[in-house]
């Protein structure tokens, strides 16, 4: 895994990556939602109303991962000193809150026409709006400190305690009664969701999860040019 | 002689083990509260008294009346063990219907009819097109998933 903490290599491997994901993003975009709006089939109950959980779902699957990522990432931090691990959870940080807010607005949209309401106190949609919050804390307290080592190693403890979390969400719905549905794709007894519905939904899932390689490497390269940037200002500054 | 990494690993898988086992116990302990709403037999086990409580169950198929007013209905939800008579003036989602999970907000009256202040649709986890699920109702094997499960352990 150290072969992959040196800066120069990981700039080397993301720019022969970068391009290939984006492109396979966008290819993955235009067809799953060509799938998933105009191909896919009405649901027996929900009518069009279903095509919000090509976006939904999705949404969700990723705030989820991100956030675990970035929880590995600061315990990769905290305990070995991985160089990048830090700047790889302050990328992916606005990266999660966005999926997390796209998937409870979506979310919300979904309710009001289905259950009859925008939003219930319930374990699952409660959960989530704490995983939006945990994102918001955590770059919060990564910019509140005048030593950014010392926010970092904050908010690698704030991920790390936040991860009991992710699976709080995952399971919430088996574990309580809440108006949110159990799971349909990762269930016991394989999917309870149409084959014509679930391809484009994990097309769609697959362009998200590209999309998020793509962004992520920008934003990290961004960090690592700001560091660049900031090192030699200071030698500058020092050495005159 | 353990190395630092070695220490700082250690430690910090201790102090998750800590956590997630205050969690777990926590979320044990406010089960009941956790809970979004009650089945039909968790109100025989433990009546609810004069609480505010939520309900979830199926709308039994033939149960549901339009009073004369044209505002207020009568319907029946189950979770096939037990079932309770509901009464609601509020308007009901798009999705309510005989088969369907709801979830009914309200009291129960003493006399055992429930007064709903608020009606919501629960769907279950199953997508499909409308001629599979027409396929399925055809042939006798589309069963609705009873919402939720029940709170208390049923007296047998």
């Amino acid at each position: 895994m150290h072969r992959f903490a040196n800066p120069a290599r990981f700039l080397r491997l993301a720019a022969l990556v970068l391009p290939w994901v984006s492109v396979l993003s966008a290819l993955l975009f235009a067809a799953g939602l060509y799938l998933a709006l105009f191909v896919s089939p009405e649901d027996y109950q929900q009518g069009d109303t279903v095509r919000i959980m090509y976006v939904h779902v999705p949404a969700a699957w990723m705030a989820m991962f991100t956030y675990s990522s970035m929880a590995v990432a600061a315990a990769c931090a905290l305990v070995w000193r991985h160089p990048l691990a830090e700047i790889y959870s302050k990328a992916a940080a606005p990266l999660g809150a966005g999926f997390t807010l796209l998937c409870l607005v979506t979310g919300s949209l979904w309710g009001e026409p289905m259950w009859g309401t925008w939003w219930v106190w319930d374990a699952r949609l409660t959960s989530v709006l704490i995983l939006f919050f945990l994102y918001l804390g955590y770059m919060a307290l990564v910019d509140a400190f005048d030593d950014p080592q010392r926010g970092h190693r904050a908010g690698s403890i704030l991920l790390l305690v936040g991860a009991i979390n992710v699976p709080i969400i995952k399971f919430s719905v088996d574990w309580w009664n809440t108006l949110h549905q159990p799971a349909s794709v990762l269930r016991m007894g394989g999917p309870a969701i149409h084959g014509d519905m679930l391809w484009p939904l994990l097309i769609l899932a697959l362009a998200f999860k590209t999309y998020f390689v793509a962004t992520v490497i920008l934003r990290m390269r961004a960090e690592l040019a700001e560091r660049k940037i900031q090192t030699l200002r200071l030698t500058q500054a020092g050495g005159v | 002689m353990m190395t630092r990494k070695k220490r700082r690993l250690y430690m910090l898988l201790l102090a998750l083990a800590g956590l997630g086992t205050a969690t777990a116990l926590t979320l044990t302990a406010f089960e009941e509260n956790v809970a979004f709403f009650f089945s039909p037999s968790d109100l025989t086990v433990k009546p609810p008294g004069d609480k505010l409580v939520r309900v979830g169950g199926l709308v039994a198929g033939g149960s549901v009346t339009k009073e004369g007013d044209g505002v207020t209905t009568r319907f029946t939800i189950t979770d096939t063990a037990h079932t309770v008579d509901v009464t609601t003036n509020r308007p009901l989602p798009d999705l309510f219907r005989e088969g369907q999970g709801v979830l009914v907000e309200g009291r129960l009256r003493p006399d055992g009819l429930f007064v709903a202040s608020e009606v919501l649709a629960r769907h279950d986890e199953n997508y499909m097109p409308k001629e599979v699920a027409d396929a399925l109702k055809a042939s006798g094997q589309f069963r609705p998933e009873v919402p939720g499960k029940p709170v208390y352990e049923t007296a047998k």
